[in-house]
């Protein structure tokens, strides 16, 4: 089959490889109809998460058809139109049974590498470098999909596919953030990062209740989405003096809840962005938490903050005297997919949540370098492939 | 007593869980006389061990590792710089190797009763140490081990790598401690304990401490202390693959995944490919 391969740092290529198989028996085949870029993906190709190899298939955000499954597959079968959880759990150990599939403990098959890192071992991730599994990801004709029956969902009638796709990740995550925001009716609500999963993030807070929703970006075309697609109000960081707005627009308490859709790669404009920049690319800090170090000073007192942004590594100048004595509350974490996509489906089935605007590229396998490169540049909301397409 | 080797701790993990109270026998290749014709092919014939014992990365490869560290060591000691000191270690005939001892935990969302009935029918043990080719129960105590040499060209030089243990204390869903017999390829002793997850919830706590004592003396005794962590590893990997079994009923893995490398050098059960301490190995080995 043709798969999107990682090379190199920027360096991405359609190439020929075999077809998957069955390999355990709780596995299934998928032939994938779309697979979507996702902005977590940009840490890899720019080379900021070890363990990629060159010849790792990309992508974890994906939708696709049932072709074949394993002996030990009870509910799925030929023929189903799915989409798939990017974070693969087993549904059987303590966390997956407490609903917190992300922290698996039975889907990394690496699992001694995060846990060097970490202290613990991670779940595992579809196309997500090795320290996270390894596995192969959907940038492909066709995609393995271990633990099948908990990760897959059937896609109800009425959800065309365009949508359907980002149920997979950008919707879980960007739904995640708001339920870890703990939005109560009447809240106001800062959001930075305007991409996929922080548009999600929007539209969950109000369906949670939010008063107001504020969205911190520069890309115009996203703020623009931001504004029109999701319904919140936007200010453009590269123009605002964030932290002062943000301020006059909650009469002088600082949002409710502040939700970091960004991670470890924020671009700004101040001292902070420099100093990160310069560590990071002496590779001194893993991360830029620019993002971080705004939301704590931003946040109202006894306020709660929620990162979905990915960071990796270590980071440095967390303002923790202001988190202390303003009494922040952190929650954190990749996306529980398997918690969350059956009643994200509803919601969006129901009109709630609408995330195919996010979908503005579709392109082949073979435009995976440029449609990257495109994403990377903040040219694209979200790029798609379809690997049926030459 | 026996000199024991830890990292930056004096008081061993064992003693702090009160476990595994018996130390292996100091027989067989801890105190082997080394002839010159089988230098070589010691020296030869261990490397490769070491290298399939590593990379293998279960506790059946530990222990193959282990057996290759010792012969690799044996038989350099006729022609490298480390002759004088390695010479002198085979002199001191009577001198007991060092215990090294390696404790891992974690824990299972099964019932003591199937963990435990798991584990107790050794037979099952190859299913989740990717090492061992075969274990066999000879009678109730005593178990016959078969350590799997995956190069089949490797396999016909060496034959297999075969030793015999004796389960000398067990309490039902609870404990069971093991030693191998006098004269095995390595000397080790352990104990798994199996207790309930405290708090009267679900679960069950596997403990496993494994000891051993290095072939070829002191030398190996270093050597062994160099490489902890990574067969502390490999002990992991197994409980892991242990665990996964047990609560899912498969083992996760991505051996036979379609890549763009040409042949796919990453197989699952190679974990050292990053380790730091395996290219230390290597070049070592070199
Ligand atoms: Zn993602
Ligand atoms: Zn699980």
């Amino acid at each position: 089959m043709k798969a999107l391969c990682y090379n190199g740092v920027r360096d991405l290529r359609a190439e020929r490889v075999p077809d998957p198989t069955i390999i355990n028996p709780k596995d299934a085949i998928i032939r994938v109809t779309y697979s979507s870029v996702c902005g977590s993906d940009l840490h890899i190709v720019n080379g900021y998460i070890p363990s990629v190899l060159a010849g790792d298939i990309l992508g974890h955000e994906f939708m696709g058809e049932v072709v074949e499954v394993g002996s030990g597959v009870k509910k799925l079968k030929k023929g189903d139109r799915v989409v798939v959880g990017s974070i693969l759990a087993c549904g059987e150990c303590q966390y997956c049974q407490s609903q917190s599939y992300s922290l698996c403990d039975n889907t990394n098959p690496h699992a001694w590498m995060t846990e060097k890192m970490y202290g613990d071992a991670t779940a595992g991730i579809f196309g997500y470098t090795h320290a996270f599994g390894g596995y192969a990801g959907s940038h492909a004709e066709y995609i393995r999909v271990p633990f099948a029956d908990v990760g897959a969902f059937v896609i109800p009638e009425g959800i065309p596919d365009e949508s359907a796709v980002f149920a997979s990740d950008a919707v879980p995550t960007g739904f995640m953030a708001a339920d870890m925001a703990d939005i109560q009716p009447g809240d106001v609500v800062a959001i930075w990062g305007c991409g996929g999963v922080g548009q999600m993030a929007i539209q969950t807070a109000w369906i949670m209740g939010a008063s107001r929703v504020i969205a911190i970006d520069k890309e115009p075309e996203r703020l623009r989405m931001a504004r029109e697609n999701s319904r919140a109000e936007t200010l453009d960081f590269s123009k605002v003096e964030v932290m002062e707005a943000l301020r006059e627009m909650t009469g002088g308490r600082g949002p409710d809840a502040c939700i970091d859709c960004v991670g470890m790669e924020a671009t700004g404009e101040g001292w902070g962005y420099y100093y990160d920049k310069a560590k990071q690319s002496l590779r001194l800090e893993n991360d830029r938490p620019l993002v971080l170090r705004d939301m704590i000073i931003a946040c109202k007192k006894g306020g709660n903050i929620s990162i979905v942004g990915v960071y990796s590594g270590f980071i440095d100048s967390i303002p923790m005297g202001a988190a202390m004595n303003k009494a922040l509350t952190f929650k954190m974490g990749q996306q529980h997919s398997q918690k969350y996509i059956p009643q994200l489906l509803e919601h969006m089935q129901n009109g709630e949540l609408d995330p195919g605007f996010l979908f503005t590229h579709k392109m082949s396998l073979e435009e995976g370098q440029k449609g990257y490169m495109m994403f990377n540049d903040k040219k694209a909301m979200r790029v798609v492939f379809d690997p049926r397409m030459n | 007593m026996a000199e024991r080797v830890f990292a930056n701790t004096s008081q061993p993990l064992s003693e702090t869980l009160g476990m595994a109270p018996v130390d292996p026998e100091a027989s067989g290749s801890s105190r082997v006389n080394v002839g010159q014709t089988e230098r070589i092919f010691s020296a030869a014939g261990g490397a490769l061990l070491l290298t399939v014992g590593l990379r293998q990365g279960s506790l059946g490869g530990f222990l193959l590792a282990l057996a290759g560290g010792g012969l690799v060591f044996r038989g350099m000691s006729g022609y490298c710089p480390m002759n004088e000191a390695l010479g002198r270690n085979s002199a001191e005939t009577g001198e007991e190797a060092g215990v090294v001892e390696i404790s891992k935990s974690l824990t299972i969302m099964k019932p003591r009763e199937e963990v435990w009935a798991y584990w107790r029918r050794h037979e099952n043990l190859p299913n989740f140490m990717y090492h061992l080719k075969e274990v066999r129960q000879i009678t109730d105590k005593r178990s016959h081990w078969v350590a799997q040499i995956a190069d089949s060209k490797l396999a016909r030089a060496l034959g297999s790598v075969e030793w015999d243990a004796d389960i000398i204390d067990e309490v039902p869903n609870e404990r069971l401690v093991w030693k191998s017999i006098p004269g095995s390829l390595v000397d080790h002793s352990g104990e798994v304990r199996f207790n309930d997850v405290p708090g009267g919830r679900p679960g069950t706590e596997l403990h496993a401490t494994i000891k051993y004592r290095p072939p070829a003396g002191q030398l190996g005794t270093a050597v062994a202390k160099l490489f902890n962590q990574n067969f502390k590893q490999m002990i992991k990997q197994d409980l892991r693959r242990f665990k996964q079994l047990l609560e899912t009923g498969e083992i996760a893995t991505i051996a036979g995944q379609p890549s763009g490398r040409k042949r796919d050098q990453l197989l699952e059960n190679k974990p050292h490919q990053y380790s730091e301490p395996n290219q230390k190995h290597e070049s070592l080995m070199l």
